[in-house]
């Protein structure tokens, strides 16, 4: 009896695993077909049946993309702006999350609800006050004016109030404080070692989202030498004829490092969402 | 005499040191936050506030602002083009996302099966697309949806006997094109959230409902759905929003007639175009106000229409 039992169930997955399995290729072959037109003169996109296996134009294609966007100064405005952007942010919100979480003050109530508004204003409504406000200041096709939009991250207090206020004890506080340390002494020796996790998580959300964005970015780049990677990308697509295997090579190299620091981390980055949206 | 004097003065001193302590506190809480409000103020606050004084003015960025009223919005609300980037955003959403959160609570169920095993390597490739950015998404489907007829997907859907589309020109081509590669960046994304939500539902309810001769649909319905209703919610209320603000695909995917045609606009993009092309800095602030009020409006509504989901199946059972 319990035999037959487990046969069903086993019998009944197959389906499942059948699903699973056309899922995780539809998911996959975006990422194998771009690697195969990576590889291809841009003729055989024409061909038919259609090139399904790589060839042997991965260099050359690369090249190209050498040839027509800086595609190295790109690729290091982008890890500079991220390292940069993410930096920041982490130092910001654990500020503002550790006085959130732990200290009383008059308005603090008030000033939280603001920050949860300012989660609600779609980043459009003040593109073109940024945009003036960047190109006032100097700004323009230069990392900080990309930058400096996202230094404004309500999300990142919320994950840190919270972790803050789970992990770090009172008790560790007043220890600490009758043991003569000053309020910024506490959160440097002994909040930011403990909220480490939180960092990563954070981290790897902020740092994902600069890497990923676009329509700023889009708007305050224009010149070539400051392209981040996206902008970069983007104006491949531009040419009146476009070299499709040029163009996917330019992709493809983009998103290796990526697919590989994703493969490693798999499990922060997964969990990243979970705590960035479900908390 | 003198030891109470000392005891008292001793307390007098603690008594201000931890006052003083308070106040160190409430110092430190300011000066901790303030890094924080001091960036929303500039590129937060201001900016918004600046938008909405826009909205009423005529400017090119370039010289005095003139006050014109409720002359942006008409202008906005009179073009067609508008009213075609609207509904171009609305279907694109609704194709790009609605299938995406279907699917995404079917696969999480799948993949919170006991009987299911590999779910790890599942829910790495399925995850995967949510990865690379939309710049990257945009372009290669840009190169799978090209308007040649040899393109991929048109070899694919000749071999069901469909007739060649040209994807970046037509009505509907752009539409699919860029729905699907929302649907494909998102909905791992979408899985995983429902996931985490499953796994908090405790597998006594699903054991006590087996014992009452519930089948598994039955279960799915009357446990699962309403059990993941905060879920729902959330990730409802995320896509809309994120729905009506599209910008990237469509602008990366059509490449250099982006702005130049109307089958695949978006309101954002028509917001950009009129910015950042036609330099009218009036009429993009109304249309950023009118985007304001629909995001509000449409993240309300389809969130108490999901908020319904649960009480109707309650009445049901």
């Amino acid at each position: 009896m319990k035999q037959k039992r487990k046969n069903q169930s086993k019998a009944g997955t197959l389906p499942i695993y059948l699903i699973l399995i056309f899922t995780s290729l539809f998911s996959l072959f975006p990422f194998y077909w771009m690697f195969v037109m990576a590889t291809q003169p841009s003729a055989a996109y024409n061909s038919i049946p259609p090139t399904l296996l790589p060839g042997g134009k991965l260099v050359e294609n690369f090249q190209k993309v050498l040839d027509t966007i800086p595609f190295f100064q790109a690729m290091w405005n982008t890890v500079l702006l991220c390292t940069v952007v993410t930096a920041a942010v982490l130092l910001i919100s654990s500020l503002a999350g550790f006085a959130f979480a732990k200290f009383q003050f008059p308005g603090k109530n008030f000033l939280f609800i603001l920050i949860l508004l300012t989660m609600v204003i779609p980043p459009q409504l003040g593109l073109i006050p940024q945009y003036y406000l960047v190109s006032q200041l100097g700004w323009l096709d230069t990392l900080m004016g990309a930058g400096i939009l996202f230094l404004l991250n309500p999300l990142g207090i919320f994950l840190m109030r919270q972790y803050i206020s789970e992990s770090v004890p009172d008790e560790l506080m007043e220890a600490a404080k009758l043991d003569g340390c000053s309020n910024f002494r506490i959160y440097w020796s002994i909040v930011l070692p403990i909220i480490k996790p939180a960092f990563a998580t954070l981290g790897i959300i902020v740092f994902t989202l600069v890497w990923g964005e676009f329509l700023w970015q889009f708007t305050v780049l224009r010149d070539p030498s400051s392209y981040t990677l996206q902008v970069a990308l983007a104006s491949l697509n531009n040419a009146f004829r476009v070299d499709f295997g040029m163009l996917l090579s330019g992709v493809f190299w983009a998103t290796v490092p990526l697919i590989i620091i994703f493969l490693i981390f798999n499990k922060w980055f997964i969990s990243s969402i979970t705590e960035g949206s479900v908390k | 005499m003198e030891d109470v004097q000392k005891q008292s003065k001793a307390r007098k001193t603690i008594k201000a040191s931890k006052l003083s302590e308070k106040k160190k506190d409430m110092i430190s809480g300011y000066l901790y936050v303030a890094p924080f409000f001091i960036v929303f103020g500039i590129i937060g606050l201001y900016p918004a506030l600046f938008s909405i004084v826009l909205a009423f003015n005529e400017w090119n960025g370039l010289g005095d602002m003139q006050f014109v009223g409720l002359s942006n919005f008409t202008v906005v609300l009179q073009d067609p083009l508008f009213w075609k980037s609207l509904y171009n955003t609305v279907i694109i959403g609704l194709m790009g996302t609605a299938p995406q959160l279907i699917v995404g609570i079917v696969l999480a169920y799948f993949l919170n099966l006991a009987v299911i095993r590999f779910t790890n390597f599942f829910r790495v490739t399925i995850f995967m697309p949510y990865i690379t950015s939309m710049v990257a998404v945009a372009l290669v489907f840009g190169v799978f949806f090209s308007s040649n007829e040899t393109a991929l997907a048109n070899y694919v859907i000749g071999l069901f006997g469909v007739d060649p589309v040209s994807w970046k020109t037509s009505e509907w081509g752009a539409k699919i094109a860029i729905a699907l590669m929302v649907f494909w960046r998102w909905v791992g994304y979408n899985t995983i959230i429902y996931l985490a939500g499953l796994q908090s539902i405790s597998k006594d309810l699903y054991e006590a409902a087996t014992i009452d001769g519930a089948n598994k649909l039955e279960q799915f319905i009357y446990i699962t759905i309403p059990l993941l209703k905060p879920f729902i919610i959330l990730t409802v209320f995320m896509s809309t929003v994120g729905a009506l603000q599209l910008f990237a695909e469509p602008t990366v995917f059509l490449g250099s007639s982006a702005f130049s045609r109307d089958e695949a606009m978006t309101v954002v993009m028509y917001l950009y175009r009129d910015a950042f092309n036609l330099g009218s800095f009036g009429t993009a602030s109304a249309t950023a106000v009118l985007l304001l009020i629909i995001i509000i409006g449409a993240a309300a509504i389809n969130t108490w229409l999901t908020s319904g989901i649960g009480s109707k199946k309650k009445r049901g059972v």
